[in-house]
């Protein structure tokens, strides 16, 4: 007999071979269940690519055409900031390795931790984002809301006006990317609590792998945010 | 007249004790169901009331262009009438239509699963789907939008106080529900199916399922996006598409048509797979080039992302780049065509029966045939730049979508309610309704290729006088569009409690499904079959039959 | 992989037979490339290249991208259907900015 985890719906089924209480019951095996839910995870991706290459198009074409006003406007933002969130988020996608690491070979307290360790870097990073923000509403950088050429005057006022489409992808770019943070964030809480009760040291580590998966690709986001959103034209600063 | 129709014996025929629809009671055990036939249902009673709110409108629309005086609708009425005709019908009729509920119904029994991957999310699709609908029905009560179902920017960010945050957030939401259907059936379909079940044994039904599952997949995140860009723009101010801040119009339209060129395809595609079961099934042959076939559904998805400019030649678009799309754009003919020419060939020297569904594949066959060729015409550089934005391209693309795809779809239902409710609807009423579609049809929108070729230009609600004979045409044609669209609801629902018990197999049918128990179990199969039969092997199925006479009968 | 970091009874995954598990001293080096990688990309972008600048930042990344694919995400070990699931995304990324910039370009030539 199977022993049934707390929470989980066991279905019945007359398979002979032995199987994980989390088995459903329309897979015929576990390794096709498994398959199923990397290779469903892997789709959503594909969407999450498409999703963002919207924003990477409109950032590619309005690079080229105001060139001067992304110069100017990028020099505005924290290099210091930046390059510290981006070793934040690689630290956080590191702990989320480590973390699948520990669910697949059954260390559950180190599972725990590892996942508060993602978490508390993944927060870490929203803070620190939080103060660029918050830098940019003093500074009248927000397109709409708050906005003045004032800091780019030597553009001359034509060119000086296009910052704003700088800004607009700068806080459609990041403000999507925070949004996944922020998803991600949640549901390792909620993962930590199933964590803690042992649900995926005892072989079910499929959630944990997806969820890795979906947490590296928001970091993959921010690898290429950073050198496109900071990093124009330095030498010219 | 000669026919396939084979029912048991109705003094001694009973629906089956345990079956998909009896196995569980109240209403909650729908809400909260994973099973994918009760989700199918779920969605085809949402969708057929879409699909009667969004004719709804389309009825008003013709009403007011019964007289070329703009009397019955004010302009800006009628914009929003027409607005959520074609949000209504696009978003939550057509793309949802024939993937939701007979490809969720149809993929895991056809390939020999006993569910979709994601059961949980196949629920979740179809919440987000009704969350779409809502938000979309909010937005008409609390006065509706007008800015076209294109969203066209700078109209949709800067000209219109209506609705559009919330319509664009409805299609948002909706976008997601197919999202996670496309996902659900591509990972299905790579990983789900029955052991002997060859990607060349499936039915072509999933090959183009597939096919379309790939677009939702890989287009609507852009449309998300593209939507997601022109709510910022309004509510705070947000400059990538506003001209006055640097930004350009037109990025809207590309990253719109990126996907809502390929989106035409995620609604015909699955139509075609449709047309192609009853085809075979009502000749009595393979389908003529299975592969052929097969491949075209692929090709067509691929195609579709090189194309989506064809709807901006007059926008603004560079001579040049619009040069190569309009070759492109006839690339799209050269798949679609082997299609049309591979029924053609089915059908010669095979026993065809003209049944209902029949009836609709013929009707598909025709008026996709004409729409698919005048859309050549609209792909045509020169040609376009004339007919674009006239009642032509109206006609074009309601032939394709109307005569092509509800054809298909009708076909579909009418293939499969005895599998999916386990009963018969009264087929005379059913061969009247297909006939009374197609001459509506007809009546409807070949007269608006005329008047698109005159010069009415569309989305006006008055016109000249001149024009009036053709729209009188038009609007007597809807009216009996719609009784054609009545009657099917009439005699389907009819059929639930006194139409005829159909047996596991009424049309003598050879795929997987229909060697089940009408309607099915909830696991589909008590035990998953080997497939050691290709698709359309009607010599299989008659073995089989002779088998099942000798050792049972 | 070293025995201890393998599933020797396979018991995470009892009937899939190579699940391949990523170990510590792996990640440890992926995560000191990625840091080095970052430190790099910042420093060229100090060097004035000209045109070059933008393409050397995007090459970093996308070697960065593909450091984390490969190994956090442990694409290297998985089948060649996930490898083409990847391929598919990205190739239809291009075909947008491709076909887009199609457009774009060929307005002002020249210009560009």
């Amino acid at each position: 007999m199977v022993v049934t985890q707390p929470g989980e719906l066991h279905e019945e089924h007359e398979h002979e071979h032995v199987h994980l209480p989390q088995h459903r019951h329309h897979f015929e095996t576990e390794e096709q269940q498994r398959e199923a839910a990397s290779f469903g995870m892997w789709l959503f991706l594909l969407t999450e690519i498409m999703f963002f290459g919207g924003l990477f198009m409109a950032y590619l074409l309005y690079r080229n055409w105001y060139n001067p006003a992304f110069v100017a406007a990028s020099h505005t933002l924290s290099i210091k900031l930046g390059a510290l969130n981006t070793a934040i988020l690689i630290t956080s996608g590191f702990c989320m390795a480590m973390a699948v690491w520990a669910a697949e070979t059954r260390k559950r307290k180190a599972l725990v931790n590892f996942l508060g360790l993602t978490n508390f870097f993944g927060i870490a990073f929203l803070v620190v984002k939080y103060f660029e923000y918050a830098e940019k509403w003093h500074d009248s950088h927000i397109p709409g809301l708050k906005f003045s050429i004032a800091d780019f005057g030597k553009l001359g006022v034509d060119m000086a006006q296009k910052t704003q489409v700088y800004y607009s992808l700068y806080f459609a770019m990041t403000g999507m990317h925070a949004l996944h943070m922020i998803i991600g964030i949640v549901l390792i809480f909620w993962y930590m609590v199933r964590a803690n009760r042992g649900e995926f040291t005892e072989g079910y580590v499929a959630p944990i792998e997806n969820f890795g998966l979906y947490w590296h690709f928001v970091d993959i986001v921010w690898i290429f945010l950073f050198p496109l959103l900071y990093l124009i034209d330095l030498g010219a600063k | 007249m000669s026919t396939i129709v084979s029912l048991p014996d109705q003094s001694t025929a009973a629906l089956p004790k345990r079956n998909y629809l009896n196995a569980e009671h109240g209403l909650l055990s729908w809400l909260l169901t994973g099973d994918h036939k009760r989700i199918a249902m779920l969605y085809l009673i949402s969708i057929t009331g879409f699909f009667f709110l969004g004719g709804a409108f389309a009825g008003l629309v013709r009403l007011e262009l019964l007289t070329p005086a703009g009397d019955l609708l004010a302009a800006d009425t009628y914009n929003k009438m027409f607005t959520m005709h074609g949000i209504v019908m696009i978003f939550l009729f057509l793309v949802p239509s024939v993937p939701a509920t007979l490809g969720n119904f149809l993929i895991p029994i056809m390939i020999g699963a006993r569910d979709l991957a994601f059961p949980k999310i196949n629920l979740l699709s179809w919440y987000l789907y009704l969350i779409g609908g809502t938000f979309t029905l909010t937005a008409l009560v609390l006065g509706g939008v007008d800015t076209g179902w294109t969203f066209t920017t700078p109209l949709s960010t800067h000209y219109l106080n209506t609705h559009v945050i919330t319509t664009g957030l409805a299609i948002f939401v909706a976008g997601f529900s197919s999202i996670f259907t496309g996902l659900n059936f591509i990972v299905t379909i790579h990983r789900m199916r029955a052991p002997g079940m060859t990607w060349f044994r499936m039915p072509l039904f999933v090959w183009s399922n597939y096919a379309a599952s790939i677009l939702m997949v890989l287009g609507t995140p852009v449309l998300a996006i593209a939507i997601v860009l022109v709510v910022l723009e309004r509510t705070i101010g947000l400059g990538v598409f506003d001209p006055a801040k640097g930004g350009d119009p037109l990025l809207f339209q590309h990253l719109f048509w990126f996907y809502s060129h390929p989106a035409v395809y995620i609604m015909i595609l699955p139509g075609m797979g449709v047309i192609s079961e009853v085809m075979a099934n009502f000749s009595r042959k393979r389908v003529f080039g299975y592969t052929a076939v097969a491949f075209s559904s692929v090709a067509i998805a691929v195609f579709g992302f090189f194309v989506w400019a064809h709807h901006m030649f007059i926008m603004g678009v560079s001579n040049y780049s619009a040069l190569v799309f309009s070759l492109l754009t006839m690339l799209v003919a050269v798949p679609s065509a082997i299609k049309i020419f591979n029924w053609s060939a089915t059908l010669y020297k095979g026993s065809i029966t003209f049944e209902t569904p029949m009836l609709y594949a013929f009707g598909f066959i025709g008026l996709f045939t004409i729409g698919g060729l005048t859309g050549v015409f609209l792909g045509s550089l020169g040609m376009d730049i004339h007919l674009t934005e006239t009642y032509f391209i109206v006609a074009h693309f309601h032939f394709v979508m109307v005569g092509g795809m509800l054809m298909a779809f009708l076909a579909g239902i009418h293939f499969w309610w005895p599998k999916m409710t386990g009963r018969m609807y009264p087929e005379s009423l059913s061969k009247l309704a297909a006939v009374t579609t197609f001459i509506g049809f007809i009546l409807t929108f070949f007269p608006q290729f005329i008047l698109g070729y005159l010069g009415m230009p569309r989305r006006y609600h008055a016109y000249p006088a001149d024009y009036q004979v053709l729209n009188v045409l038009s609007t007597a044609g809807a009216t009996v569009l719609g009784v054609g669209y009545l009657l099917p609801i009439l005699y389907l629902a009819w059929s639930l409690k006194y139409g005829e018990i159909a047996g596991p197999n009424p049309w003598q049918a050879t795929g997987l499904e229909w060697q089940l128990q009408s309607p099915p179990l909830t696991e589909n199969f008590t035990e998953i079959p080997y497939v050691d039969y290709e698709a359309y092997d009607f010599e299989w199925l008659a073995h089989k039959q002779k088998q099942e006479v000798t050792t049972v009968g | 992989m070293s025995d201890l970091h393998h599933d020797p009874a396979n018991i995470t995954n009892p009937e899939h037979h190579d699940h391949h598990i990523v170990g510590p001293s792996t990640y440890l080096v992926i995560y000191g490339t990625l840091l080095a990688l970052t430190a790099i990309t910042v420093a060229a972008a100090y060097v004035e290249m000209g045109a070059l600048n933008p393409i050397v930042a995007v090459l970093i990344a996308v070697i960065k991208a593909t450091v984390v694919i490969l190994w956090f995400m442990h694409m290297k070990y998985q089948s060649k259907l996930l490898k083409l699931t990847i391929g598919a995304g990205v190739f239809t990324f291009l075909v947008l900015i491709a076909m887009t910039l199609s457009d774009y370009m060929s307005r002002a030539w020249g210009l560009w």
